[in-house]
C-alpha cells in the first residue's frame, strides 16, 4: 500500500543554507513585533483592562448598532465599543472602565440594561472592577515568567549549554513573534490569551527538544562530519514528523477556528499562529544558532 | 516487542472499560441519570461531567467585604465599650471620647480613676481565642501617657481576625439569601482575605440576584426627629420613595437582629403589597415601650440609611408583631422579606467582578466544541487513516480511547469542563497523535536502514519513547502552570490538557504497542505498512 506524505523520504534538504534567508526574515519579524508592541500596545480586553463586555441579541433579528453605539453618549459612558458578529442579530458592546471604582461599574451596567432591556436579550455579561484587572494583570506577568523560567530550568539540566541557549532563543522568539501577532491583528488580549501563549511556550518546546534530541544523536553517531551537515541529516530525519505533528495539531485548531465559535476565537487563531511559527523556528532558528555556538567541542569534552 | 505481559493487556483492557462505564451516566438524559442513582448501589459510578458555568450558563459573582466598614464599626463598639466601662468605674472624663483613623483616645486626668478603669480596658484587649489555649495577637494596643491621655489603638491582627469574622459571617448570611432564592446547586466560597465567590448555575434574572446579594439589609425603628431636638442627635436621612430628607434621631429602638420572621402580604385595606413581622421576646418588649411612650409620634423604618415610610403611631403595639409598608411592588416586598429574614451583613458588599452567562449562550458554547471537536476528529482520524494506513488505524483507535479517557478523568476529578476546556480536547486530538508519528517514522526509519521487521518495531518504540516523555513532560509543565495561575475557564483549559497529556502516554504508546504486537503475531508481515 502506497501511503500519503508531505515530506518525501529520503530527503536531504540543505536547511542550513536557508539560514541566510531565516535569519534576517526572523529579526525583521523580531523588530516588526517589537515596534508595533511599543506603538500599538496591545488590544486588552477587560480582564486586564477593566470595564464591561456585554453580549447581546436582539429580539427583532437585527441588532441596530449605530442604537448601540449611542450609548455611549447618551450615558456619558466614554467611548463605546459595538462589534456585530454572528447573524444579524448578536453584537458585543464593550463599556471602558469607568471612573469612580467597582460601584461605577455595576451603575453603568444597570443603565445600559434599563435602556436596551426590552429590544435585547442579554446572552454574557462581565464586569471586571480596576482591582480585579490589576490582580489578573499580575497573575497573568507571573504565569508567563514562571514558565519562561521553568523552561530555563528544564533546559539546564537537559542539555548542554550550546543547545539550551539555542532552544531558548527559538522559545524567545516564537513567544516574541505571537506577542507581535496580537499586536498587529488586534486580537483581544485576554486571560485565556496569557493560556494561549503558555500552551505556545510548551508547544515551542516540544517542537525544539524533538529537533535538538535527534542533534545530540547524531552528534555522537557521525563524529568527522561538519557541523552544518550533520545538523541537516537531523533535520531532514526528524522532519517527516515536525510536519506530521503540526498538520495535525492545526488541523484541529483550524477546526476550532472555524467552528468554535466566537468565545475562544482569538485563543484559537492565537494558539494556530504559535503551532506554525513553533514548527518554523524549530528548524530554521533554534538548529542554526548551534553552528554558531561552535556544538562539536562541548561534546567532546563532556 | 512481542511478548506482552498478559497482566499488561489485562489492565489495559480494564482501564478502557473503567472509562467506558464513567462517561456512560453523561451521555444519559438527566432525569434518567437521577433514576439510575437512587436505583444503583453507591459505588456503581453515576455521576455527569461538571459543567463550568460558561457552558450551563450561570452567574459568577466576586464580592468584596469593605473592610474600611469593618473597621469603621469596630473602632465605634470600641468606644462604646470604653464609655461603658469608664461609667461603670465613675471615672471622670476631661473632655470626650474622640475616634481618629483607628485609634480611640479620651483623658481620665485622676491617677485613682485611671487605676481603676485600665485593668478592665487591658481586658478588652486580650485575644478572644486566648481561653482556648489559641495564642493571638492581641486586638487593641493600649498607650497611657503621663497627663491622663489614653489611647486604644486597633492593631492590624484586630482588623484582620475582624475582617476574617466578618466574611464568614456574610457567607451565611448570603447562603441564606442565596437558599432563598431556590436555584439548585449555589456555591458560595472565600476567596482570600475579603472576598467572597458566589457562583449560581442555570439563574435567569442575575439582577435580582446582584440586588439580593449587594444588599446590607440593617433595618432601624427609629423616632422621626422633633423640630426643637438637639442637632447632634439627629441625622438628615433620604427616603425611598420620596426625594427630600426627614430628620430620625440616632438612636435606635430596635434593630433588624431583633426579627424572628418576615413574610411578604398584602394590606387588608389598600391591597398593596407589604412584608409582615414578628419580633423576638426582647425585641417585641422593646418596641412596645418605645410605642407606649411616643403615641401620636411618627417613627422611622429605616433600611441602610434610608427611610422606607415613616408611619405615625396610633397605639402602643405591644403584640410583638408589625407591618412595613413602603409602595412596594410585589418583587420588592418578596426581596425584603428575603433580606430581613437572611438577616443583615457585617459590612458593606460590593461587587468586584461578574461573570454571566445566559443558558442560551452556553448552550451555543457546547454545540460549537461538539462540532469543532468531531470535525478535529474527522480530519485527523483521515489524516492518520491516509499516512500510516493499517498502523494509522491503530492510531486512531488509540485516539478514540484517550478522548474518552479525557473524560472519565474529568469525571472521576469532579473537574469542571468548560469552553477552554473543550478547546484543551481539541488540541489534544491534535497533539496526542504526535507520540504515534514520532513512533511510527521511527519504525520507518530504522526499516530504511535495512532493519527486519520485528528489529523495526522493537526499535521504533524504544529510541522514540524517550523523545515522548521529554515532550510531553514540556507541556504538562505548562498546563501545571497554567492550572495554578488560572481560575474558572483557564483553569479547565489546564485540567483537560494535562490530563489528555497523561492518556496520551497511555494510549499512544502502550495501547498502539499492544495492536502492533497483536498485528504482528496474527499476520506475520514481511514488510512494514508504513
Amino acid at each position: 500500500m502506497r501511503t500519503f506524505r508531505l515530506a518525501p523520504d529520503n530527503m536531504t534538504f540543505g536547511f542550513m543554507r536557508l539560514r541566510r534567508v531565516s535569519y534576517p526574515f526572523s529579526a525583521l519579524m523580531s523588530i516588526i513585533s517589537v515596534l508595533m508592541f511599543l506603538a500599538w500596545g496591545l488590544n486588552f480586553g477587560i480582564d486586564f483592562a477593566g470595564g464591561t463586555l456585554l453580549e447581546v441579541r436582539a429580539k427583532s433579528g437585527t441588532a441596530d448598532l449605530t442604537q448601540l453605539r449611542g450609548l455611549g453618549d447618551r450615558f456619558a459612558l466614554g467611548e463605546v465599543e459595538v462589534q456585530a458578529f454572528g447573524g444579524n442579530a448578536d453584537a458585543t458592546v464593550r463599556i471602558r472602565l469607568q471612573p469612580g471604582g467597582d460601584a461605577a461599574q455595576q451603575a453603568a451596567v444597570e443603565r445600559v440594561r434599563e435602556a436596551i432591556n426590552t429590544d435585547y436579550e442579554f446572552r454574557r455579561i462581565e464586569v471586571v472592577g480596576p482591582r480585579v484587572s490589576g490582580e489578573l494583570v499580575q497573575s497573568g506577568t507571573l504565569g508567563v515568567v514562571l514558565s519562561i523560567v521553568s523552561v530555563l530550568i528544564y533546559l539546564w539540566f537537559r542539555y548542554e549549554w550550546q543547545l539550551a541557549v539555542a532552544a531558548v532563543i527559538a522559545t524567545m522568539h516564537d513567544l516574541l513573534l505571537t506577542v507581535g501577532f496580537f499586536a498587529v491583528t488586534r486580537l483581544e488580549f485576554n486571560i485565556t490569551s496569557i493560556a494561549a501563549i503558555l500552551t505556545i511556550v510548551g508547544l515551542s518546546l516540544n517542537e525544539t527538544v524533538v529537533v535538538l534530541d535527534r542533534i545530540r544523536e547524531m552528534m555522537k553517531k557521525y563524529k568527522k562530519l561538519p557541523i552544518p551537515e550533520m545538523i541537516d541529516l537531523s533535520i531532514n530525519a526528524v522532519l517527516s514528523r515536525t510536519i506530521m505533528t503540526s498538520t495535525t495539531t492545526t488541523l484541529a485548531l483550524l477546526a476550532l477556528v472555524a467552528f468554535g465559535g466566537h468565545v475562544i476565537q482569538s485563543f484559537s487563531l492565537a494558539m494556530m499562529f504559535g503551532v506554525i511559527v513553533a514548527t518554523y523556528s524549530s528548524i530554521f532558528i533554534c538548529s542554526p544558532i548551534l553552528i554558531y555556538l561552535g556544538v562539536r567541542d562541548a561534546t567532546d569534552k563532556g | 516487542m512481542l511478548r506482552f505481559a498478559r497482566w499488561k493487556v489485562a489492565s489495559i483492557l480494564a482501564m478502557t472499560l473503567v472509562s467506558i462505564f464513567l462517561i456512560v451516566p453523561s451521555l444519559l438524559p438527566a432525569d434518567l441519570r437521577s433514576a439510575m442513582q437512587k436505583a444503583l448501589p453507591k459505588w456503581v459510578p453515576t455521576q455527569a461531567i461538571v459543567l463550568g458555568l460558561d457552558l450551563q450558563g450561570g452567574a459568577h459573582l466576586l464580592l468584596e467585604v469593605d473592610s474600611s466598614d469593618v473597621l469603621r464599626s469596630q473602632v465605634n463598639n470600641l468606644r462604646d465599650d470604653v464609655r461603658r466601662i469608664l461609667r461603670e468605674e465613675n471615672a471622670r472624663l476631661s473632655g470626650g471620647i474622640g475616634i481618629q483613623g483607628r485609634t480611640v483616645q479620651f483623658r481620665v486626668p485622676e491617677q485613682a480613676d485611671r487605676n481603676r478603669a485600665l485593668p478592665k480596658l487591658r481586658a478588652l484587649a486580650n485575644p478572644s481565642g486566648s481561653a482556648l489555649g489559641v495564642v493571638s495577637a492581641p486586638p487593641y494596643e493600649i498607650n497611657e501617657q503621663p497627663d491622663g491621655l489614653v489611647q486604644i489603638v486597633v492593631t492590624d491582627a484586630g482588623v484582620n481576625e475582624r475582617v476574617r469574622r466578618a466574611v464568614d459571617q456574610t457567607i451565611e448570611v448570603l447562603r441564606r439569601r442565596v437558599d432563598a432564592l431556590g436555584t439548585t446547586e449555589p456555591n458560595i466560597q472565600r476567596q482570600g482575605a475579603d472576598r467572597v465567590l458566589v457562583q449560581v448555575p442555570g439563574l435567569q434574572d442575575t439582577n435580582r440576584l446582584k440586588e439580593i446579594l449587594g444588599t446590607t439589609a440593617k433595618l432601624e425603628f427609629r423616632m422621626v426627629a422633633d423640630a426643637g431636638a438637639n442637632p447632634g442627635d439627629v441625622d438628615q436621612l433620604d427616603q425611598t420613595d420620596q426625594p427630600g430628607k426627614i430628620p430620625v434621631e440616632k438612636r435606635v429602638m430596635v434593630e433588624g437582629e431583633d426579627l424572628t420572621d418576615a413574610q411578604p402580604s398584602f394590606d387588608q385595606r389598600s391591597g398593596e403589597p407589604v412584608v409582615n413581622f414578628r419580633f423576638n421576646i426582647r425585641g417585641g418588649q422593646r418596641f412596645g415601650e418605645a410605642t407606649s411612650a411616643n403615641v401620636g409620634r411618627p417613627f422611622a423604618i429605616v433600611l441602610d440609611n434610608k427611610v422606607i415610610s415613616a408611619p405615625r403611631i396610633l397605639s402602643p403595639i405591644t403584640g410583638g408583631s408589625g407591618q412595613i409598608s413602603g409602595r412596594f411592588t410585589v418583587e420588592q416586598a418578596n426581596n425584603l422579606s428575603i433580606l430581613l429574614r437572611a438577616g443583615a451583613l457585617p459590612a458593606k458588599l460590593s461587587i468586584v467582578e461578574e461573570r454571566t452567562v445566559g443558558p442560551g449562550l452556553g448552550q451555543d458554547s457546547i454545540e460549537a466544541g461538539k462540532r469543532a471537536a468531531y470535525v478535529a476528529g474527522i480530519l485527523v482520524f483521515c489524516y492518520m487513516l491516509i499516512t500510516y494506513g493499517v498502523f494509522g488505524i491503530f492510531a486512531d483507535l488509540a485516539l478514540a480511547i484517550h478522548i474518552i479517557m479525557i473524560f472519565a478523568g474529568l469525571v472521576l476529578l469532579q473537574a469542571t469542563l468548560t469552553l477552554p476546556g473543550i478547546a484543551g480536547i481539541v488540541l489534544t486530538i491534535g497533539m496526542a497523535v504526535d507520540s504515534n508519528v514520532l513512533i511510527y517514522e521511527r519504525i520507518r526509519e530504522e526499516a530504511r536502514a535495512g532493519r527486519s521487521v520485528v528489529t523495526a518495531l522493537d526499535a521504533g518504540f524504544n529510541r522514540a519513547f524517550a523523545t515522548i516523555i521529554d515532550s510531553q513532560s514540556t507541556m504538562f509543565v505548562a498546563a501545571v502552570i497554567l492550572y495554578f495561575l488560572g481560575s474558572g475557564p483557564v483553569r479547565g483549559f489546564a485540567v483537560s490538557l494535562g490530563l489528555g497529556i497523561l492518556t496520551t502516554v497511555v494510549t499512544a504508546v502502550t495501547m498502539t504497542r499492544m495492536m502492533i504486537a497483536l498485528w504482528y503475531r496474527f499476520g506475520r508481515p514481511q514488510k512494514l505498512p508504513i
